[in-house]
């Protein structure tokens, strides 16, 4: 049984504004394991993001908090380092793509300029040895021209170099950990099935882990190999992705996986999961999903239920997963 | 990139047909104006004369406009207060002012931006509000009540002159005392005029760091490690000065307005105090050919900021 | 888009501007000044305009708070009067700068084309011209009458609103209301004052109050420079500029209108930019 490369445990992320206590992330308990895929997958604003950014700090302070929790990679627990040693982590260690590559490139900097700073300032290479490594990490993320390409402007790519180009940055220091926000759903359909193959490329090459925050269930069943599902802040369900898909122990994850269209089914109507997602600020008492859930008792509304073990590996919130199928 | 310059040129070009128009119609057609002076029996005929050599009223009128346009060109431009060419009166002075507002500018950026760049590292702090009140109360200050106050204060106190390029008693001192007294008289009346620059110059940049700060590009860089003065003073910083450069176009009219202002408290000979002295002899060509230059060096100003605009910013420079 | 929206949107804007400490005072002061101009008559002591020689150049005292000046007034009852003669300035000459920003920004941005470049090309050259010395030009030309110096100020302060009215035009104008005006067949003068401009109105608040704090400045300078509020009505500027020439003898006649102008001054630009922030929706958040 391998040592996990990331471990988080009850990470509990809020953010204090004016109007109230937004509760992003609530007790999130995951592992990821040396060069596999995990997503973490959910609706917009399910936390998923803001769980990617508190493992790298890089949560804005003021309204935001980590208010507690532990994350432990390789051993040290990320949120006891001071901000200089975080720094060393960051680009190095663990390295992060966001979701719009065209906002997230500086676009007053060339891309080589970019991709060589992170290069040198965590492996002290002058120059001119930053400027092959560079051109290397472009042709590695099949961008054509490389040695051209390097003194590009973000502008002047298209999407998709653009989101290559990202990759490249994060990857040049080799990361054990790569926490990849969205990368394709800014992106055409034909290129973010190109990226996808791409990123799973390169993380089979490197040995590397990924976490794929996403709120795409094929981007899940193409890449995935571990998935963790995620609702109003918490953790809902969480276990291997073939075990997810097939034997689904939780309702919400019913749920999203009857709400996509079928080709081969014929029907009249989509399978939405009825309700909304509830406001942050105004959270359901008890299980976070029981007012949309079709399996809902009384026992639902007065205590969050844990996590139960379905079986080894497999993990559902519901008081009812038995009867979930 | 071509294609913006030719563009920029083409209004360029027609803003400086518009500024023509608009100074000669201000001048010679408002009230009060050389025209209506002609018709004044008590004017005596000696400047009657003049007024028409200047803008020969006995043409048609639009004839007016082009002859005026060539005599200032060519310099053929009258004074009415001693006859001689504008041209060369404002040639004398113009140094002078440009020196003036020269060492203003210097003097605001170079203080206005890293006052701003500071305030918006800890927006809302302590200092930050300081330098906040601190820049409202630099823009709500009349320039030539302060600059009364500095002087009353500096002869008051320190008994030191204050008034003209330089003090009248020279002789005597070594050449290092003369340069010395120059620049005293220099940095005052700068100083001064620097005032309201520096208060909006530093408001300015803050609100643009605060601006860039913002953007997602910042959480990458510090995504990758970068250490948060690197983010701070490259990322963020060189994307917030680039609006800044604009600016540099609208800091020149300011400065010739304000020179009018602080050139009459000070005693400064430049072109604003001939300007005004000008607008009070009623000395129409000069006032009016002042007018006219004060706007076209605003336009090349901003032209010329805009062309620095468009080389600094990629986006703009490879199309 | 009015009516209820138009109450509930001041009371926010209201919400966040009651935090800002700063232009809180502002208003406080700007309320002050204006009572005080009203009053003037009920409140000034003595007659702003009665010359007295035997007391001329007092230092302030109990009698004469701001002390005399070099004819003998009282200097706290001339400036009492000096207030309205500020105030009235700012706020007329703003009038007419807003009246004629809003006219051409509207025009330009609701019809845009060929309509809009000439406007803006039109805008692009006052912009050029250094406005003091164009104002202090035209006032010399036409005679310093307070209503010339209105006048003038007005006519040479238009241009940042004209842009800001035109922006929020240009980006209204595609609007579903709009839209949905044109199709019912609303005439384009009913669209643009009772429909679009409504809302544009916004950064027009702003500009305003900032200009009448311009609008105070420049008259003072023109004061400074002879050509302002003609002696003896009694103006800030015109009390500072008599003084010059006593400056080292008699502090009060340079310090304390100065000062006053200041204050008014100060307390306009911390209003304007506390509106600012306040309509602002991006630096809600932050306190």
């Amino acid at each position: 049984m391998t040592l996990p490369l990331l471990e988080v445990r009850s990470l509990t992320t809020h953010f204090i504004t004016e109007e109230g206590i937004v509760r992003a992330v609530e007790n999130v308990s995951f592992e990821i394991y040396p060069g596999e895929i995990l997503c973490l997958v959910g609706e917009s604003g399910c936390g998923k993001s803001v769980t990617g950014l508190s493992i790298l700090k890089l949560i804005p302070i003021p309204p935001g908090q980590i208010v507690r929790g532990e994350i432990l990679f390789n051993g040290r627990d990320l949120l006891k380092l001071t901000e200089k040693e975080m720094e060393r982590v960051r680009g190095n260690e663990i390295s992060m793509i966001f979701q719009e590559p065209m906002t997230s490139l500086n676009p007053v900097f060339t891309i080589g300029d970019q991709i060589m700073e992170a290069i040198q300032l965590h492996q002290r290479l002058n120059k001119k040895e930053a400027r092959k490594k560079a051109i290397d990490m472009l042709d590695r993320v099949k961008i054509p021209f490389p040695e051209k390409r390097i003194d590009s402007y973000p502008h002047q790519l298209s999407g998709g170099m653009r989101q290559r180009a990202m990759i490249a940055m994060a990857l040049s220091c080799q990361p054990k950990l790569l926490i990849a926000d969205e990368p394709t759903t800014a992106l055409d359909v034909t290129i973010q099935a190109e990226v996808l193959r791409l990123l799973r490329e390169i993380q089979r090459e490197m040995g590397m882990s990924v976490m794929l925050i996403t709120h795409d269930l094929g981007v899940v069943s193409e890449v995935g190999d571990r998935v963790a599902v995620m609702y109003a802040g918490r953790l809902v369900e969480y276990g291997p992705v073939e075990t997810i898909f097939h034997e689904m122990r939780h309702p919400y994850t019913k749920g999203l996986l009857e709400s996509i269209p079928q080709l081969e089914e014929k029907r009249n109507r989509l399978n939405a999961i009825p309700g909304q997602v509830p406001d942050p600020m105004n959270l359901p008492e008890g299980c976070k999903f029981h007012p949309r859930c079709y399996l809902r008792v009384e026992e639902c509304r007065k205590e969050e239920p844990p996590l139960f073990e379905v079986k080894e590996g497999h993990y559902s919130r519901c008081l009812r997963w038995r009867e979930c199928r | 990139m071509t294609r913006f310059l030719f563009k920029r040129l083409l209004q360029l070009f027609m803003t400086l047909i518009g500024i023509s128009i608009l100074s000669w119609i201000i001048i010679t057609q408002a009230p009060g104006s050389p025209i209506a002076l002609t018709m004044d029996p008590k004017v005596s005929p000696k400047i009657i004369e003049q007024m028409e050599k200047n803008y020969d009223l006995d043409k048609p009128i639009y004839q007016q406009y082009f002859l005026w346009l060539k005599k200032l060109f060519t310099g053929k431009l009258y004074s009415f207060k001693d006859g001689r060419p504008v041209l060369e009166k404002i040639g004398e002075r113009i140094w002078n002012t440009l020196l003036l507002n020269l060492v203003a500018t210097l003097i605001i950026f170079s203080l206005a931006i890293p006052l701003g760049v500071f305030s918006a590292r800890r927006p809302y702090s302590f200092l930050d509000n300081l330098g906040t009140f601190g820049a409202y109360l630099g823009l709500s200050i009349p320039g030539f009540w302060l600059a009364y106050l500095v002087i009353l204060a500096t002869v008051k106190l320190f008994g030191y002159p204050v008034l003209g390029l330089r003090s009248f008693v020279i002789e005597g001192l070594s050449p290092p005392e003369i340069v010395l007294d120059r620049i005293w008289h220099l940095m005052l009346p700068a100083s001064i005029m620097a005032i309201h620059g520096i208060a909006g110059l530093s408001r300015y940049t803050r609100s643009s760091m605060l601006e860039v700060i913002r953007q997602e590009y910042i959480r990458t860089a510090k995504s990758k490690g970068l250490p948060e003065e690197v983010v701070y003073y490259k990322h963020a910083l060189r994307n917030a000065l680039l609006p800044i450069i604009t600016l540099f176009g609208f800091l020149i009219p300011g400065l010739i307005g304000g020179s009018i202002i602080m050139e009459s408290v000070f005693a400064w000979p430049g072109i604003g105090r001939l300007a005004y002295q000008a607008v009070l002899a009623r000395d129409y060509p000069v006032v009016m050919t002042i007018l006219t230059i004060s706007a076209v060096l605003t336009l090349i100003g901003n032209f010329i900021a805009d062309l620095l605009y468009g080389v600094a910013d990629p986006r703009i420079r490879y199309q | 888009m009015k009516g209820n929206g138009t109450t509930s949107q001041l009371k926010l804007v209201w919400k966040y501007f009651k935090r800002n400490r700063l232009a809180i005072g502002g208003l406080a002061i700007i309320i002050v000044i204006f009572f005080v101009a009203g009053t003037a008559p009920l409140l000034a002591p003595y007659d702003p305009g009665k010359t007295e020689v035997s007391l001329k150049l007092k230092p302030p005292s109990l009698k004469h708070f701001l002390g005399t000046d070099q004819l003998g007034r009282d200097v706290f009852s001339r400036m009492l009067y000096g207030s309205r003669i500020s105030l009235s300035v700012g706020f007329v000459a703003v009038g007419i700068s807003i009246f004629i920003g809003v006219l051409v920004g509207a025009i330009a941005g609701y019809y845009g084309r060929w309509v809009d470049s000439l406007l803006m090309r039109l805008v692009d050259v006052m912009f050029c011209f250094p406005t003091f010395f164009l104002i202090l030009t035209v006032v010399a030309l036409l005679g310093p009458s307070i209503f010339n110096i209105m006048v003038v100020i007005g006519l040479t302060s238009w241009m940042g609103t004209a842009r800001f009215v035109r922006a929020e035009f240009l980006s209204l104008r595609e609007r579903d209301f709009v839209q949905a005006a044109r199709a019912l067949g609303v005439n384009d003068r009913r669209i643009i004052f009772r429909h679009i401009l409504p809302n544009a109105l916004a950064p027009v608040f702003v500009t305003a109050t900032l200009d009448v704090a311009t609008a105070i400045l420049v008259e003072a300078g023109l004061s400074f420079l002879g050509f302002g509020v003609q002696p003896p009505a009694p103006s800030w500027g015109n009390i500072l500029t008599e003084g010059r020439t006593y400056i080292f003898d008699a502090w009060w006649l340079t310090v304390f209108p100065g000062l006053a102008i200041l204050l008014t001054v100060l307390s306009f630009n911390l209003v304007g930019e506390g509106l600012r922030d306040s309509l602002d929706p991006r630096l809600r958040g932050r306190r």
